[in-house]
């Protein structure tokens, strides 16, 4: 941490200004030293190796796990491999040049992309829109083939709003109305999200951003513990109406009912859930070996996709596991470093909203997958299969990359 | 515009979302541990479960050898042909060499083939040529496995005894049922790997868990006495044309059965047939009523009333109790007056002064009335118990009747009475038999049986297996006089049909009128054992309804006579020096 140098949240416009004016000091730590243009800045390498291991170790899992499915379904073993690789390959592309763009550059377009994310939302049910595992959340894009997810652009696009608002409400974010402001903004966003594409994932993950975000422009702590046992509360009464047979959540009921029993509902709700547990138990401490899971001959479905972490278990066992727990404590790591030092409150939002998206959405996966909670529909971060969902991750790695660029190497 | 307090609270902020996350992962990493380490047995087993498709090899049941090792019941060996929709690709082909080859509907087949399901079994007990042959054409999706099928060398001999098994070769009835556990052996089963949809992995390979054999049972049943007595029991069954006739065989010694018999028998190859002449369209619960009634064993399931074949167990009370003696004399005039009842010996005009020994001799029922009464409620109840009537005999059989008795409270002298000759109460025939055995054998009573031993395929005693026997039911003394007043009925009473040139032979014979009376449907019987002096066999013949004469005397000591004649020399019993001479 202290290799990097820590600098002062600034204001935006002071820091802009003052870029270029700054002494320069280099990583050793020794100062008034003039060095080249090029040390002067801060490259996170780090953080770049973490998403590259990531996303080929992803890709590696994919290609076990959807091989044998991907043979009988599409009569090429290396099916979803190929389209993830060319999203991946892409998505790449565009964080290598998001990462070469100043990340102020983005801000004149918060509002815009407030509106184009909720405009886009709608266009799943138009004839563009593309129905799939029986739920309609893809819209094709006119000419290519390939499809992309509203709810993907609303996320980096709320990221970036919720970024530009701290920024813009100052010391008023820090009131009871500036908080609420903030929460309501999202709001429509998370409600279309959860109404028109029925995806309850994404729509508390476009909230969970929003307070991760609020939480952190804010000095208050307590309105956010009682907010977290507000939730708690709430969720531990909906589990208690539903095992005692209220009729209110019919729907999500049995998905909390067969995550509370998997084993008691083997052929419906629970399975999914039932089946990751049997790859994960079997795969033990060490794993069967890599290729060689028995649950991925379509036992488990969506093998590729939101429970691939199973079959990591199952192949490579507790071991892998926790190497990709690692990895994503690292990833978190490196973001908080970035945001800490970031030069400016924008900067350090913009960060701040990457990390909660990419950690909830971790964490909510790995709490599905070993049936910590019930049963909804979320993608592991860079490892599963999704071509929005590598794409808009790497854009947002792409603007974090941005944001370290711009941090000042100089000794604290 | 932002001071040092709001960007070290940023900072704070940062720093606690990343403790929390991380204790997230930490617990999440806590809950992996769980999974993978304390529940990992359980989800592998389950996994297994759900990825691997069984198919069960059928063990060889184990044999039923009698007691010169002669194979009573074996196996032999049959297909079972199924089908694996999944693995089916040309199901038309499948289902027309199916048809063609098992004999069976195609309708019936299609509905097989077409179903879906993991595995379907088309046809069990398939002959082993046609399940080799439908190997040759080598159809996907068509298994055939060897399994085995219970085959009766004997067909019917000892059908009753022995019992049948079912389709799945557990024992339906008789031995079968009883050793059920030795003989079934554990079955083994095909595991193949499958994918979800039931299709092979091919790597995976299968494995097997190979079927453990039963085991053998030994049993005392000997062939060759067991197909005399059904010769005989044929024979009397046809020139009596009685509805049933039984004949039981035992060492008295130990209570080994050497045959039993119960005409007419059933094929035990074939144990589902109807006789000739049933209707066809009843019901299945008729049908079955039918069946039930063909395999029931009316040795052990259904009782009688003994009739004078009791007074043995009469006679024996009073000689234990010391009431009479041989030389005791009785006067029979024809009737005796019991309370206010007059009850009459079956010879009208009586058969006057005679000593205990020719009352026996006589089967007069006044004398035998007299001994009960003398004997009292109290001590003739206690006898009754005291020789194991009131329990079941504990034959190695299913579904023995108990005896219906009359409650002590209930009875009077009247009821002594009809009790003391034989009548007003009912045992089974494998009761009466014991009985007699244990007051003829001094007085131990053994428990009747089959099962010897078991033993496994090298040839091994696996278990010996041993029968509760119940000494001091009669002294030795009675025991004894027993003997000789029961040789004296044969050489020279009523039951002197039952003697054997050159053997000493002891019994009684029994006449029972079957209730209602004066339907005029008897029960003859003959109970007989050899050599008198020291019984190594004892019998007994139950002709059910003969036609024409019905006395036991006449009907049943005949039986037991041709038996004897035979199975005496076979058993090497010796014969009487003196008479030969």
């Amino acid at each position: 941490m202290e290799a990097y140098g820590v600098r002062n949240f600034q204001g935006k416009r002071e820091s802009r200004g003052r870029q270029n004016s700054h002494e320069r000091k280099d990583s050793q730590g020794n100062p008034k030293r003039k060095k080249k243009e090029q040390s002067e800045y801060f490259f996170d390498y780090s953080l770049l190796f973490i998403v590259l291991f990531l996303l080929g170790f992803g890709l590696v899992m994919i290609y076990s796990a959807s091989s044998y499915t991907a043979l009988t379904d599409f009569g090429d073993s290396a099916h979803y491999l190929k389209r993830q690789l060319v999203a991946a390959i892409i998505g790449l592309g565009l964080m290598i040049i998001v990462a070469n763009i100043p990340y102020h550059f983005w801000e004149r377009f918060y509002l815009i992309g407030y509106f184009v994310a909720a405009g886009m939302i709608p266009l799943v049910m138009t004839p563009l829109g593309v129905k799939s595992h029986g739920a309609r959340r893809w819209i094709q894009i006119p000419g290519i083939k390939y499809n992309i997810q509203p709810a993907e652009v609303a996320k980096v696009a709320m990221i970036l709003f919720l970024a530009v608002m701290v920024c813009k409400m100052g010391k008023a974010v820090r009131s009871m109305k500036g908080f609420l402001v903030m929460v309501a903004f999202p709001m429509p966003i998370a409600l279309e999200i959860y109404l028109i594409t029925k995806n309850l994932s994404s729509a508390i993950i476009v909230i969970g951003i929003s307070i991760l975000m609020v939480f952190v422009a804010s000095p208050d702590y307590k309105k956010f513990i009682i907010m977290a046992l507000l939730v708690l509360a709430a969720a531990a009464l909906v589990v208690y109406l539903v095992v005692s047979g209220s009729e209110i959540f019919a729907f999500r009921g049995n998905r909390i009912l067969s995550w509370l029993d998997p084993e008691s509902d083997p052929t419906d709700k629970g399975f999914q859930t039932l089946q990751g547990l049997y790859a994960i138990g079997s795969g033990g401490i060490f794993g069967k070996g890599l290729g060689q899971s028995m649950q991925k001959l379509s036992f488990l479905p969506e093998a590729q996709n939101d429970m691939i972490f199973s079959i990591i278990c199952e192949e490579l066992g507790l071991f892998g596991a926790v190497a990709i727990i690692l990895m994503f404590i690292m990833l978190l790591w490196r973001m908080m470093v970035i945001a800490n030092n970031a030069p400016d409150l924008f900067g350090a939002m913009l960060v701040v909203g990457v990390m909660g998206h990419i950690i909830i959405q971790a964490i909510l996966n790995i709490a599905v997958v070993t049936a910590t909670i019930p049963n909804t529909g979320i993608s592991l971060p860079f490892i599963s299969y999704g071509g929005s969902s590598v794409m808009f991750l790497l854009i947002e790695i792409g603007m974090v990359l941005s944001v370290a660029k711009r941090i000042q190497l100089k000794e604290l | 515009m932002l001071t040092d307090n709001n960007k070290i609270f940023h900072r704070k902020k940062i720093l606690v979302v990343f403790f929390v996350c991380t204790g997230i992962f930490i617990f999440l990493f806590g809950r992996l541990v769980y999974l993978c380490v304390w529940r990992a047995d359980h989800y592998s087993r389950l996994a297994t479960d759900l990825h691997e498709r069984e198919r069960s090899i059928k063990a060889a049941r184990g044999r039923i050898l009698d007691c010169n090792g002669k194979v009573l019941a074996d196996n032999k060996t049959v297909c079972t042909v199924s089908v694996i929709h999944n693995q089916i690709e040309d199901s038309e082909k499948v289902i027309e060499i199916l048809c063609q080859e098992l004999g069976l509907s195609e309708e019936y087949v299609r509905k097989r083939v077409e179903k879906y399901s993991s595995i379907e079994r088309i046809k069990s007990n398939v002959d082993k040529a046609i399940g080799d042959r439908i190997r040759e054409y080598g159809l996907a999706g068509v298994k055939v496995d060897e399994d085995y099928k219970r085959y009766y060398p004997y067909d019917d001999l000892a059908s009753k005894v022995l019992g049948f098994t079912g389709g799945d070769n557990q024992g339906i009835i008789g031995l079968e049922v009883v050793y059920d556990s030795y003989l079934e052996g554990e079955p083994g089963t095909i595991l193949t790997v499958t994918d979800a949809k039931g299709i092979e992995v091919e790597s995976a390979g299968e494995r097997r868990i190979e079927p453990v054999k039963g085991l053998d049972l030994c049993i005392s049943l000997d062939m060759n006495i067991q197909t005399y007595a059904t010769q005989l029991a044929n024979q009397a069954l046809a020139t009596k044309q009685a509805d049933s006739v039984s004949i039981l065989v035992m060492n008295p010694q130990n209570g080994e059965m050497l045959a039993m018999v119960n005409v007419p028998e059933f094929d035990l190859n074939n144990p589902y047939e109807l006789p000739e002449g049933t209707p066809e369209d009843i019901t299945a619960e008729e049908k079955q009523n039918i069946l039930n009634g063909i395999w029931r064993n009316g040795c052990i399931n259904d009782t009688y009333e003994p009739g004078s074949t009791f007074k043995i167990i009469t006679a024996a009370a009073g000689l234990e109790a010391g009431v009479v003696t041989p030389e005791s004399s009785f006067h029979c005039p024809g009737y005796i007056i019991v309370d206010d009842r007059k009850i009459r010996c079956h010879k009208v005009a009586g058969h006057g002064s005679q000593d205990f020994t020719h009352t026996m001799m006589n089967s007069c029922n006044p004398a035998l009335i007299t001994v009960g009464l003398r004997l009292g409620l109290d001590s003739y109840y206690g006898y009754f118990e005291q020789f194991g009537l009131k329990t079941r005999t504990g034959i190695d059989l299913p579904g023995e009747a108990a005896t219906i008795m009359h409650k002590k409270e209930n009875m009077g002298n009247v009821e002594l009475a009809t009790v003391a000759f034989g009548q007003s109460f009912q045992i089974t025939p494998v009761q009466l038999l014991t009985t007699a055995a244990s007051i003829v054998n001094g007085g131990r009573r053994v428990t009747p049986h089959f099962g010897v031993k078991t033993i496994d395929a090298e040839g091994n005693v696996t278990e010996v297996f041993e029968y509760p026997v119940t000494t001091g039911i009669v002294s030795e003394e009675t025991s004894a006089t027993m003997r000789e007043i029961l040789e004296k009925v044969v050489s020279e009473g009523s039951g002197i049909n039952g003697k054997v040139e050159g053997f000493r032979v002891g019994g009684k014979t029994a006449t029972s009128q079957t209730l209602p009376r004066g339907s005029g449907r008897y029960i003859a019987s003959f109970v007989g054992f050899a050599p008198a002096d020291d019984p190594q066999v004892i019998a007994i013949a139950i002709v059910n309804n003969p036609q024409g004469v019905y006395y036991g005397g006449q009907v049943s000591a005949p039986i037991i006579r041709q038996l004897y004649e035979n199975i005496l020399p076979y058993l090497g019993i010796a014969g009487d020096e003196n008479e030969q001479n």
